[in-house]
């Protein structure tokens, strides 16, 4: 008992330090990569001084997140003449809880045993035992259905805030929001249906270890990567998918009339949502914490020469694995933020029902077929 | 050629071919133009140059400037160092943006020029650079230089031209427009 409360503690805490630290990254990686593509230098202005001393830390802009948020903190909270006071408030929460959420079952690791890090015989060691845990804060039989679920319960947080703040742009901007968010849903659900059949579990950890065993789900089934793709940054609703909060004709969308740090929280769960999106891209499809020929036991190279590793480094491996490979995804997310233009509203319609659902069907159906040939 | 005419064309004709409809290699395409941009910039920033076509603004002076650019204000001296301003305040009053400020003071021992401003100052904060002080001042005491001011700072003083700062040509240290040589020159000459 006492162990597994430790254990899932730790995750906890560094699931939140994770997302948290990756997204405050990533408003920095956002700012910084745009820059460097369109010939800028970008945000270099804000610094940490260390006390009682003139030295300015700068570190190319890093601090600017941390400037932005106390900003945020610190402004005053506007609330509009007449709104629904319960919505109101409970909207960014509900925008922003499921999208740490849906990280519960994904695996940022693969098993670990606590007790082969200390002494054989220490007290440590004993406190632990023998017992693994897999590095998954909820390890689910139901981990795909759960990150459905539970992303479908963002659309709840935009369309509140759209209505409760009693504003016509916040309406629309919810109105689009909901049928995007919900259009899109289809597409990506049918993705990863192809991609349930493929792997034959929806638990994201043996799907990461199918991975391992077979190939990368890139290769297996690179229209569902696509699919994936498309359809979560139109969940997350940025460029260029950004209909519900476009600035040209809708002010800001569902959170026009949102100040302070209520604002900072749909803000920063785009940017946790970033996060997520890489993460479920990289479990599903580009072989989540493994790293080719890396076996629990150390690198195990074809020719049958093997590296042994402690258990400890490979477990600090896997994390590490894991986040390069979550960053990467990421830039690659807010690069493509960067080059494409945005999307008229009847197009994007046409393109979530007309095209990509139409894919997901016949990719489902390629895929079911062929499953059972190969069977 | 025939009589038929010629298909209107209009400029922004869209031509999209399958290969443009398929919009997947066109975001290829777009990726690698940004993707290839940002790594060529980066690899000059991680060799240790500049990536970058922007100056770092005020620490970097640009080289391009036009010498004829409305930038900074000056207040020209006389040839004995004194400010040339009379303090008429033509310029406060042409000034669309009501940025600057003049106290007059009064010396009854000069008599060609009793006048002159105890404190001139120009709020850079509204300046909007029109040029229309220069134009409106009868004595040629107002010029613009191409130079920036230093604006940035933490707070709204240093947007502040104030008369001791901007007193930075002299005629004698300006080799393209010479005042006829005054009689003895009293003071030292500043350097602009
Ligand atoms: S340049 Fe124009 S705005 Fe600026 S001080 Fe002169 S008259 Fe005023
Ligand atoms: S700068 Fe010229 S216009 Fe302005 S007060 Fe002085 S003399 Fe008059």
């Amino acid at each position: 008992m006492m162990p597994d409360l430790l254990v899932h503690g730790l995750y906890i805490a560094y699931v939140l330090g994770f997302l948290l630290g990756l997204a405050t990254i990533f408003t920095w990686v956002e700012r910084k990569q745009s820059a460097v593509m369109a010939d800028r230098i970008g945000a270099n202005r804000a610094y940490l001084r260390i006390p009682f001393t003139q030295v300015k830390l700068v570190w190319w802009g890093l601090f600017h997140g941390i400037a932005d948020g106390l900003k945020m903190i610190f402004k005053e909270n506007f609330t509009p003449a007449t709104y629904d006071r319960f919505c109101y408030n409970l909207a960014p929460w509900l925008a922003s809880v499921p999208v740490l959420l849906v990280f519960a079952v994904v695996p940022f690791g693969g098993e670990v045993t606590p007790g082969r890090f200390f002494e054989p015989g220490s007290a440590a060691a004993e406190f632990f035992g023998d017992r693994s845990w897999r590095m998954q804060i909820a390890a689910l039989d139901a981990g795909i259905l759960f990150v459905l679920a539970i992303s479908g319960v963002g659309i709840l947080g935009t369309m509140l805030a759209g209505w409760s703040s009693n504003n016509k742009f916040s309406m629309l901007g919810a109105a689009r929001a909901a049928s995007q968010m919900i259009s899109y849903e289809v597409a990506m659900g049918l993705a990863l249906i192809a991609v349930v059949v493929t792997y034959g579990t929806v638990d994201l950890n043996d799907m990461v270890l199918w991975q391992q065993q077979a190939a990368w789900g890139i290769l297996v089934q690179p229209v569902a990567f696509l699919l994936f793709l498309t359809a979560s940054i139109a969940e997350n609703k940025r460029i260029p998918f950004d209909l519900p909060e476009c600035e040209s004709e809708l002010i800001s969308g569902y959170f026009t009339e949102y100040t302070s740090m209520k604002m900072g929280l749909f803000l920063l769960s785009e940017f946790i949502e970033i996060v997520v999106i890489s993460a479920l891209v990289v479990t599903l499809f580009l072989g989540g914490y493994t790293l080719p020929f890396l076996r629990p036991e150390g690198f195990v190279l074809p020719g049958g020469a093997t590296w042994e590793l402690s258990h400890f480094a490979v477990v600090v491996l896997q994390v590490l694995t894991f986040t390069a490979k979550v960053f990467v995804v990421g830039c690659f997310q807010i690069g493509i933020r960067w080059t494409l233009p945005r999307f008229r509203y009847d197009q994007l319609m046409d393109l979530g029902w007309k095209f990509l659902l139409p894919l997901a069907a016949l990719n489902l159906v390629v895929t079911a077929v062929v499953r059972w040939w190969t069977l | 050629m025939s009589g038929r005419p010629a298909k209107k064309q209009y400029w922004n004709e869209p031509e999209l071919g399958l290969w443009e409809r398929l919009y997947i290699f066109e975001i290829v395409r777009g990726l690698s133009i940004t993707g290839g941009v940002f790594f060529r910039n980066m690899w000059k920033w991680v060799t240790g140059r500049k990536g970058a076509l922007t100056a770092y603004y005020p620490e970097e002076v640009r080289a391009d400037y036009s010498p004829n650019n409305r930038g900074r204000h000056v207040l020209t001296q006389r040839p004995d160092g004194k400010v040339q301003c009379v303090a008429c305040n033509m310029c406060a009053t042409a000034c669309p943006a009501y940025c600057i400020e003049i106290e007059a003071a009064i010396d009854p021992t000069d008599g060609a020029h009793p006048k002159s401003p105890a404190r001139f100052e120009i709020d850079y904060s509204r300046c909007i650079f029109c040029g229309f002080c220069v134009e409106a001042c009868p004595e040629d005491a107002i010029r613009m230089v191409k130079d920036t001011p230093d604006l940035p700072g933490f707070d709204r003083d240093v947007m502040w031209g104030r008369k001791d700062l901007l007193m930075l040509w002299h005629p004698l240290a300006d080799p393209r427009k010479r005042y006829p040589p005054a009689p003895e020159p009293t003071t030292e000459v500043r350097e602009p």
